[in-house]
């Protein structure tokens, strides 16, 4: 009884006391999910273009902000270093269409899969050979200062790059949905053979949607690196987009911010509500749980393409 | 490039090492195999230990001839901090160049998995202020070391510390003091301590783990800022301390009531904070920076007078000196060993022994060039841990400072806890416990 209590009643009962407490929770769960939806992105993107589940992801984020920060450290101006590795992603996406998706075109999905493992790996080791494994400290400019509203906690840091994430979303939605390469990029989606029948240039797609992934990698690795310094464990972040993969759905970029939110606050109010009673760190496998919560009922994402095979 | 370079480094100390004229050792060469992770996401971490240990080993070889005489010889395997890869990295080392001398695991994780085999394979482990805790007691652990102390007395002596910042240890009844600790055998170290001692001096403990690698910690320090402690304990690792160390600053916790484990108090953990790090403390077990006569030496003998070259192998860094210090105490085993057996390549049990016998004074500290850097230490056949006290240091925002002189552990708590762990290790393994007055 003593359990049951601890579980349906008491935590909400605590919401209801604190509501100031509360509201704080579900501002920083929001705030986090944004940041988890940046990283969630990059996967959609390379995902509706070409259908290839980016395992190399994490190691993009972590890459670009290698490089970014890299740059930095021979006294380059920030907003250069910005340009510079940006142009370092879209380099890398042409190479990555040269040498490993020309290859494998029309190859089943999950060779490809396999070929991201095989190009994570690649990376990893060369942006350590390149930058070296110390912790660097990323700073370009945001501030970090925390002010009170209403009783509730809030850092401009996590603002500023909530709005950024904000921004980069609708203007990918726009992207995507109003412009000829967008939906270029759809057709391409939906079926290779078919977009190049109709004279879409299919390499051209795929540099340009590997570039805009690594564009929001980049963003990405600017947000993450700027928290916790630049660092091998900056890849380990995808970890996080996953469960806002599941949820949000694979193919919808609406998906990754509705599905970040999502389980951003989920896993924070769990963890502070419910997380004392098993011993607390339930964070991370409670999003994967939530997110499997909502598999049942739309196995597809809750905005991914529903699949009807007929028979 | 400066990955490169320091592989470079590592290589050609590891091949000058081996590769010494014959003419000028006696003997065969005395092996130190290192396990070292210098990729992986703990690299940051494991770059400078290494390098310090194999600073130390070079300048054995090159200051001193070697242990008396004999050439010192090391080689890495890289262990990417992986308890797998760290068991191979051993097995593939442990009967190369004659047989190891002893073991430094740089990993609780692989120094658990070692442990039953130090007696079959006659390596002994030397894990520095990590491992298993109740290793300590030296009549069930014969082949295990954790000098110069163990998380559990550095716990102690945290709160000893806290204690008198707060005017003495009555005052301790009815403070709050948080854990955030790394949800793993590491990060729970210290709660049957911190647990024992509340129930002592009546603070109210909370523990509040952190899952790996620690990249988000929002919930956690959210139940911080509701919880609002007087003291914060960080027992992390990796990102997980950097995180932490910016969140805590972000609730606008004092970060002078802030203290981190040893291994989270490096320059890699406030650095990439930033401001918001200063006045962030830690514990550790030997002084701050390049300030003793055995760094004067290294630079003139490892890197002829070039400090830029210096520095960029973490000369000088938390972590660099932990691994001379590190190096410097096996070196010395081999000696003390030496003292009984003669001048000679020790075997893994004679270095077992003069691990067990190691008693390093003032003035051999001083010999060495760690006068004053660290405390004397004396192992004994019961007490694998030496005497463990604890320092206590500060980041200004540039540089670690001493801000405590040393701390012993609280001693009557914390050593019968380690023999009831180490009689109910003994129990569980059917390890009957030596009689150290038959030990010669």
């Amino acid at each position: 009884m003593e359990l049951l209590t601890a579980i349906f009643f008491t935590p909400f009962v605590e919401m209801w006391e604190f509501p100031t407490f509360f509201a704080e929770v579900v501002i920083n769960g929001l705030l986090t999910g944004v940041m988890y939806s940046l990283v969630a992105l990059g996967f959609v993107l390379i995902f509706k273009a070409s259908e290839i589940f980016n395992f190399a992801q994490g190691v993009m984020v972590l890459f670009a902000a290698l490089c970014l920060v890299g740059l930095m450290e021979f006294g380059i101006p920030a907003w250069i270093a910005v340009i510079l590795s940006l142009a370092i992603m879209v380099v890398l996406a042409l190479v990555i269409e040269r040498v490993m998706l020309r290859p494998l075109v029309n190859q089943d999905p999950f060779i490809l899969f396999m070929a991201t493992i095989g190009l994570t790996f690649f990376l990893e080791g060369f942006g350590e050979t390149l930058w070296g494994s110390n912790v660097k400290r990323l700073d370009i400019g945001i501030p970090k200062d925390v002010f009170e509203y209403q009783g509730i906690l809030l850092s401009q840091f996590d603002i500023i790059a909530a709005v950024i994430g904000a921004v980069l979303v609708f203007g990918l939605a726009i992207f995507f949905t109003k412009t000829p390469i967008g939906r270029a990029l759809r057709a391409v989606a939906d079926d290779h053979q078919a977009a190049l029948s109709i004279g879409i240039p299919l390499k051209t797609i795929w540099v340009i949607v590997w570039s805009v992934s690594g564009g929001v990698a980049l963003v990405a690795g600017i947000m993450w690196g700027a928290k916790s310094g630049v660092q091998f464990s900056l890849s380990l972040i995808a970890l996080k987009a996953l469960p806002v993969l599941i949820l949000g759905g694979l193919t919808s970029i609406s998906g990754a911010i509705v599905g970040g939110l999502i389980i951003g606050v989920g896993e924070k109010v769990a963890e502070i509500y419910w997380g004392p009673l098993i011993g607390g760190a339930i964070e991370n496998w409670f999003a994967y749980i939530l997110a499997m919560v909502f598999l049942l009922f739309r196995p597809q994402g809750l905005f991914g393409e529903r699949i009807i095979e007929r028979v | 490039m400066k990955k490169l370079t320091t592989y470079g480094l590592g290589l050609v100390a590891g091949l000058a090492a081996i590769a010494a004229t014959p003419a000028a050792y006696a003997d065969d060469p005395q092996f130190f195999p290192m396990l070292v992770y210098r990729t992986g996401p703990y690299a940051p971490n494991g770059i400078p230990s290494a390098n310090g240990m194999r600073d130390f080993y070079m300048l054995s070889n090159k200051r001193d001839g070697g242990a008396n005489g004999v050439e010192i010889a090391v080689e890495e395997c890289e262990t990417e901090y992986n308890t797998k890869i760290g068991v191979e990295c051993y097995e593939r080392l442990k009967g190369k160049h004659g047989g190891a001398t002893l073991v430094n695991p740089y990993s609780t994780g692989i120094t658990y998995q070692l442990i039953p085999k130090a007696p079959v394979d006659e390596v002994p482990i030397l894990s520095m202020g990590y491992g298993q805790t109740a290793a300590a007691d030296g009549r069930v652990f014969p082949w295990t070391f954790n000098f110069p102390t163990t998380y559990w007395s550095q716990a102690s002596a945290f709160i000893r510390y806290v204690g008198s910042e707060e005017g003495g240890m009555e005052n301790l009844k009815g403070k709050k003091i948080a854990l955030v600790y790394h949800n793993s055998a590491y990060g729970k170290e210290p709660i049957p301590t911190l647990e024992k001692l509340a129930g002592i001096h009546g603070y109210e403990l909370t523990s509040l783990a952190v899952d790996h690698p620690g990249q988000e910690q929002k919930a956690t320090w959210l139940q911080i800022r509701r919880l609002r402690p007087d003291w914060i304990f960080l027992w992390g690792w990796g990102v997980m301390n950097q995180v932490a160390i910016q969140e805590a600053a972000a609730i606008r916790f004092p970060m002078d009531h802030f203290i981190g484990v040893w291994w989270s108090g490096s320059e890699n953990d406030v650095i990439p904070a930033g401001d918001a790090a200063k006045g962030y403390k830690a514990g550790t077990f030997h002084s701050v920076g390049a300030t003793a006569q055995v760094h004067e030496d290294i630079l003139e003998h490892i890197y002829g007078g070039d400090l830029e070259e210096a520095k960029k192998n973490n000369f000088g860094e938390v972590l660099y000196n932990r691994g001379l210090v590190n190096a410097m105490l096996g070196v010395e085993a081999v000696r003390t060993a030496q003292a009984k057996y003669g001048n000679r390549r020790m075997t893994g049990a004679e270095v077992r022994w003069g691990l067990e016998n190691l008693d390093v004074g003032e003035e051999r500290l001083a010999e060495l060039g760690f006068g004053d850097f660290t405390r004397p230490i004396k192992v004994t056949c019961e007490d694998h841990e030496g005497s463990g006290p604890v320092l206590i240091q500060q980041w200004d925002g540039e540089k670690w400072s001493l801000v405590s002189d040393w701390i012993e552990p609280i001693r009557e708590v914390v050593r019968p806890m380690i023999e009831e762990a180490a009689a109910a290790f003994a129990a569980e393994n059917n390890i009957t416990p030596r009689d150290c007055s038959a030990e010669s």
